[in-house]
């Protein structure tokens, strides 16, 4: 059955493979290129475990086909520690216990960092609201919505 | 879940698009957000040799004001709609309904065209669309068509699109100054189908009385329902108390829910009741506003 020559660029680096139209975008990225910070939970649409920005959007990448990914960018978890620095949102869920299991993080984390992108300074409610297609069964919301609060007061510019 | 094999095109134009359906026909499914076609195709209760993916054709997104009718672009995704200031102050049922369909990654990538044209009467902007006295516009190779949304829900996942058409547009008619609308929806938790849902829209005159009503419902039936028994009962009364809830008891008997793990028969109907009451105080709530 027909292949395709696709393009993406992950983590702002391009990235070319062949495959297959039925292939999904979660295990393009877990398994042609390795990267297995994206979890499977549900597999089908509801858990979030396998979040991705697709053009700096969260989406789930188990309802997403590889080739629709072509020409565009794609960012996982993999993507927000810099030079060896964890992002802000990765250090909240450090500091403030935002995981047990560590199960549904990846997808809470990129879930958390598009919110702050968008709304740098989200309400309780707020949070909430953008994680509520992201599922723990640890139910550690109290603390993951800790976590995003204190990345969005790392990542706002101190007043002099 | 690895759906079975099928080849995938990514069509630039509608003409391309409309080419490749032209082509494979009943073989060939649309794939607009695929929010709800890539689960079905994993879970394999649906199959397509061919997928034809309009998400590179340029001119399909768009949320403007022209000519007297709010127009939506069919691939317009529901995350947009959300979003809009138009939408959030002229349109609250639209708003409303966007803020409940699945959950904000799904909203991200799912469309309006696509909720509508899946035919599913579990989806929440059937019944929006019906409240809103809203037509599709189908795209094919001998042009565009216009379907008014009565004629549009022809059965469980069926529509009155052909194989070669696409829903490229959804026209609504700009409400009349003192007008409403609200949606709501009872859900076992987010992202789940509605166990029921009411969409209600409003135009009261100058005496307050009901000019126009639009009531219609959600997952109660083999096909979004239009309560119109009770849309004819409050058209031209004073939308108080009682006439809401006589309005709502007639909106429930349209029901033809079946039961399944959300309810029994009794409790859909009665929800679908109670949601439509609520629908309908807040939609007079909100046109007396305006």
């Amino acid at each position: 059955m027909a292949k395709h020559q696709i393009r993406v660029k992950v983590q702002g680096t391009e990235r070319a493979a062949e495959v297959e139209s039925r292939l999904l975008l979660v295990h393009f990225l877990r398994e042609v290129l390795g990267l297995t910070g994206t979890h499977i939970g549900c597999d089908t649409t509801h858990c979030g475990a396998c979040t991705v920005l697709l053009d700096g959007q969260p989406v789930k990448s188990c309802t997403v086909l590889a080739v629709q990914a072509d020409g565009r960018e794609v960012t996982t978890v993999e993507g927000l520690e810099q030079d060896g620095k964890l992002h802000p949102i990765q250090e909240g869920f450090w500091q403030e216990h935002g995981l047990q299991c560590g199960y549904c993080t990846p997808g809470m984390l990129m879930t958390g960092y598009a919110l702050l992108q968008a709304n740098p300074d989200p309400s309780e409610a707020e949070i909430r609201q953008a994680i509520s297609g992201n599922l723990c069964r640890c139910t550690g919301y109290v603390n993951i919505v800790k976590a995003v609060r204190y990345a969005a007061g790392k990542l706002r510019p101190n007043p002099a | 879940m690895i759906p079975a094999q099928f080849d995938y095109h990514a069509p630039r134009t509608l003409d391309e698009a409309l080419a490749l359906l032209a082509e494979h026909r009943d073989d060939a499914k649309v794939l607009s957000g695929g929010q709800s076609l890539l689960p079905l195709l994993k879970l394999r209760l649906g199959s397509a040799g061919h997928l034809v993916d309009i998400g590179r054709i340029p001119g399909l997104d768009y949320i403007k004001e022209e000519g007297g009718w709010l127009r939506i672009g069919g691939r317009t995704r529901e995350a947009e709609l959300e979003r809009s200031p138009l939408i959030r102050d002229k349109y609250p049922l639209l708003a409303d309904t966007a803020a409940v369909i699945a959950d904000p990654l799904v909203r991200n990538l799912a469309t309006v065209g696509g909720n509508l044209a899946h035919g599913d009467p579990a989806n929440d902007h059937p019944a929006t669309m019906l409240a809103l006295r809203a037509e599709v516009v189908a795209t094919g190779p001998r042009g565009a068509r216009t379907i008014p949304i009565d004629q549009f829900f022809t059965g469980l996942f069926a529509t009155a699109l052909e194989p070669d058409e696409i829903l490229t547009e959804i026209r609504i008619p700009q409400p009349p100054p003192g007008s409403g609308g609200a949606y709501e929806k009872l859900e076992r938790k987010v992202g789940d189908f509605a166990t029921a849902a009411a969409a209600a829209q409003v135009t009261l005159d100058k005496s307050g009385a009901v000019a126009q009503a639009g009531i219609a419902l959600t997952n109660v039936g083999p096909t979004p329902v239009r309560a119109a028994e009770a849309e004819r009962y409050l058209t031209g009364k004073q939308p108080s108390a009682e006439a809401i809830a006589e309005a709502a008891r007639l909106a429930a008997a349209a029901a033809a829910p079946s039961a399944d793990r959300r309810g029994k028969i009794e409790y859909k109907r009665e929800m679908a009741r109670v949601l439509t009451a609520r629908a309908l105080r807040r939609a007079v709530l909100r046109a007396k506003e305006r």
